[in-house]
C-alpha cells in the first residue's frame, strides 16, 4: 500500500477530514472550547442575569486565600477546605476497596467450579449502580426500619443513625461504595493481572519451600504493581471528581455539610446560587489537582514498577 | 507431606474458598432481593417491619401506582430515546474518527490524537458550566438536544476503537484496495464487520453510562416532561420520602434494563474493561 515518506496528498487529507469531522466538530464545541471558556469564566463574576464582569484573580483569592484576625488565620472560604477534606476522607475508601477486589480476584483465580457464576454475581452491584441503588441503600441504612440496623439488632447492637449522623454519614457512603465496587472493574482488572503471572514462578517458590504469605508478598504483589498503580490512579482521579450523585440523592450534602464534596460545591455555586465565575474557579482548582495526579502517572506509571 | 494429607488440605482450601465466595455473593445479592421484596410489599404499611422478609402477598399495584403517579412512562420513554440516540451517536462518530486515526494518513494526525487523549483527564465539572451556558444561549435547555448532543462525542470511545482497529491485520484490506474499494468501503465492509466485539463493548458501556447518568440531566432539564428515569426517581423521592414500596418499585424499573443489557452482552462488556485499561 502506501509507503512511508510518500507525500500526503490533499485528497487523503480530505478523506481523513470527512471521517474525522463528525467527532472532531463535537469535540471542539463540547470539550475544547468549554475548557478554554471555563478558564476565562473563572476570571469573571457572572450570575447569568447581568452581563459578566472581569475580575482578574479575585475568585481564586476568595477561594484559596486567607486573612488574619487577632493573630488567628482564617480561610476566606472555610467551606471549600471543609469540602476538600470531605473529598479526601471519602477517597480513603479507595485502598480498602482495592484490597477487597484483590482478595476476591485471588480467591476466584483458582480452578473452581462456578467461577464465571461468582464473577457475574460480584459484578451485579457495579452494573446496577445509579439512583436506584442509592435509594436502596438509603432504605437499608434507615435508622428505624432499615435492614442493616435490624441485622445489628439481632446481635444486640444498637446501630447508629448512619446517613443522618454527622460522624457516620461519610463511612456510610464508603460502605455503599465498597459494596458497589469490590466485585467490579478493579476485580476484573486484578483477575486479568493474576492470569498474566507465569505459573513457573509459583512452582519455583514451592521448591524453595515458600509459604503462602511469601508467595503473595514476593511474587503476586510485585507482579501486580502495574495493575495496582493503574487502578489507584484512575480511582484517585475519579475520587476527586466524585461524590455528587450519592450526596445529592442520599444526604443533600449533609448533615451539616458532612458529605459535601468538591463536585457538589461546584454544582451548588453554579446551579443553585448562580455564581458561574466562582464555580468555574473551583473547577479550575479541581482540574489542577487531577493534573498533578495525571503527571505523577505519566512520570512513574510507564515504568511498570516490579522487581523480577 | 503425604499425598493423602495434601489432598485433604487442598479440599479444605477449596471448601474455605467456596464458603468465602458464597458469603460475599450473598451479601451482594441480598440487598437487591430486598429491594424487589420491598417493592412488592403492602403500600399501606408505610412502617415496614424489616423482620418480615416476604410480602404477605405480591402487591403488583405498586408498580402500576409508581407508573401512573409520577408519569414514569414518560420518563422511561425519555431515558430510552436519549440512551439509544447517545449510544448510536457515540458508536458512529467514534468509529469514523477511530478509523481515520488507525488507518489514514493525514496532516497532524498524531498531534490531534494526543489532543484527544489529553482531554480524557479534564474533569467533566470543568466543561459542564460552559456547555450549560452555550446550551442556554441556543435555547436548548430542557430539550432532547441538551440531553443527547453534548454526550454524542466521546474521546474515550475513539481511543477504545482505535486500539482495536490497530490490532486488525492490514493485509485484510489489501484485497479490498486492489478491488478498487474506497476508504469508506474499507471502513464499512472490512473494519466494521471485524470489530463487532469492540463496537459491542463500546455500545454497552455507553448504554449503561448514559442510562444511569444523573448530574447532567438534572442540570439541563427543568420540567417533568423532560426528566429521565434517574431524575424522575430523585424528584419522586423529594415528594414522597416515606413511600419506600413505591421508591423501590421505581428503582427496580430503573435497574432492569441495565441488568438486561449486561446479561446479553457480558462477554463484550468485560473485554471492553480490559481493552480500555491498556492505555497507549
Amino acid at each position: 500500500m502506501r509507503k512511508k515518506g510518500t507525500p500526503v496528498k490533499w485528497r487523503e487529507n480530505l478523506t481523513a477530514l470527512a471521517f474525522l469531522s463528525p467527532n472532531l466538530i463535537g469535540f471542539l464545541i463540547f470539550t475544547l472550547l468549554p475548557v478554554l471558556a471555563g478558564f476565562l469564566l473563572s476570571l469573571c463574576h457572572w450570575d447569568l442575569f447581568h452581563p459578566p464582569r472581569f475580575v482578574g484573580l479575585r475568585n481564586f483569592v476568595d477561594l484559596l486565600g486567607w486573612y488574619t484576625d487577632e493573630g488567628k488565620v482564617h480561610a476566606n472560604d472555610p467551606r471549600f477546605w471543609k469540602y476538600l477534606g470531605n473529598t479526601f476522607f471519602l477517597m480513603m475508601g479507595i485502598p480498602i476497596n482495592m484490597a477487597a477486589s484483590l482478595l476476591l480476584a485471588m480467591v476466584l483465580n483458582q480452578k473452581l467450579v462456578g467461577r464465571t457464576f461468582f464473577r457475574t454475581i460480584f459484578f451485579l452491584p457495579t452494573i446496577c449502580m445509579g439512583v436506584g441503588v442509592m435509594l436502596l441503600w438509603m432504605w437499608i441504612l434507615n435508622p428505624e426500619f432499615g435492614l442493616l440496623n435490624y441485622l445489628l439488632s439481632l446481635v444486640n447492637i444498637q446501630g447508629p443513625a448512619w446517613l443522618k449522623s454527622y460522624a457516620w454519614a461519610k463511612p456510610s457512603l464508603m460502605m455503599m461504595q465498597l459494596w458497589v465496587a469490590m466485585g467490579g472493574t478493579s476485580m476484573i482488572l486484578y483477575l486479568a493481572g493474576l492470569q498474566g503471572i507465569p505459573p513457573e514462578l509459583y512452582e519455583a517458590a514451592d521448591v524453595d519451600g515458600a509459604s503462602g504469605w511469601d508467595r503473595f508478598r514476593h511474587i503476586t504483589l510485585p507482579l501486580l504493581t502495574p495493575t495496582t498503580f493503574f487502578i489507584f490512579i484512575t480511582s484517585v482521579i475519579g475520587g476527586f471528581q466524585g461524590g455528587f450523585d450519592a450526596a445529592y440523592i442520599m444526604t443533600r450534602g449533609g448533615p451539616d455539610g458532612a458529605t459535601t464534596t468538591i463536585s457538589y460545591y461546584i454544582f451548588s455555586h453554579a446551579f443553585e446560587w448562580f455564581n458561574m465565575g466562582y464555580a468555574a474557579a473551583i473547577a479550575v482548582v479541581l482540574f489542577g489537582l487531577v493534573l498533578v495526579v495525571t503527571l505523577i502517572n505519566w512520570r512513574y506509571g510507564g515504568k511498570r514498577v516490579h522487581y523480577v | 507431606m503425604s499425598s493423602l494429607s495434601r489432598t485433604t488440605s487442598r479440599r479444605l482450601a477449596h471448601g474455605l474458598s467456596y464458603l468465602f465466595l458464597s458469603v460475599v455473593g450473598i451479601s451482594m445479592v441480598v440487598p437487591l432481593l430486598w429491594m424487589v421484596a420491598t417493592s412488592l410489599k403492602s403500600p399501606t404499611a408505610d412502617v415496614l417491619d424489616p423482620a418480615q422478609w416476604l410480602p404477605d402477598r405480591l402487591h403488583w399495584e405498586n408498580y402500576h401506582k409508581v407508573w401512573v403517579e409520577i408519569d414514569f412512562a414518560r420518563a422511561l420513554v425519555n431515558s430510552t430515546f436519549v440512551t439509544v440516540a447517545v449510544t448510536a451517536g457515540q458508536v458512529f462518530t467514534s468509529s469514523l474518527a477511530a478509523f481515520a486515526f488507525a488507518r489514514l494518513r493525514f496532516f497532524g494526525r498524531d498531534k490531534i490524537f494526543l489532543g484527544y487523549l489529553a482531554t480524557l483527564m479534564v474533569p467533566s465539572t470543568v466543561t459542564m458550566i460552559p456547555v450549560f451556558i452555550l446550551l442556554r444561549e441556543l435555547r436548548w435547555i430542557n430539550s432532547y438536544y441538551a440531553l443527547i448532543i453534548p454526550a454524542m462525542f466521546s474521546a474515550y470511545g475513539t481511543f477504545l476503537l482505535r486500539q482495536f482497529f490497530l490490532s486488525i491485520p492490514p493485509d485484510l484490506e489489501d484485497a479490498a484496495v486492489i478491488d478498487g474499494c474506497s476508504s469508506f468501503g474499507i471502513y464499512r465492509n472490512v473494519i466494521l464487520p471485524l470489530s463487532k466485539p469492540a463496537l459491542s463493548a463500546l455500545a454497552i458501556l455507553t448504554f449503561i453510562g448514559s442510562w444511569r447518568s444523573f448530574m447532567w440531566p438534572l442540570i439541563v432539564t427543568h420540567e417533568k416532561e423532560m426528566f429521565t428515569l434517574p431524575v424522575a426517581l430523585a424528584s419522586f423521592q423529594e415528594m414522597f420520602t416515606v413511600q419506600w414500596t413505591l421508591l423501590m418499585a421505581g428503582s427496580v424499573i430503573m435497574i432492569l434494563p441495565m441488568l438486561l443489557v449486561f446479561i446479553v452482552g457480558q462477554r463484550f462488556f468485560i473485554e471492553g474493561i480490559r481493552v480500555g485499561a491498556v492505555k497507549g
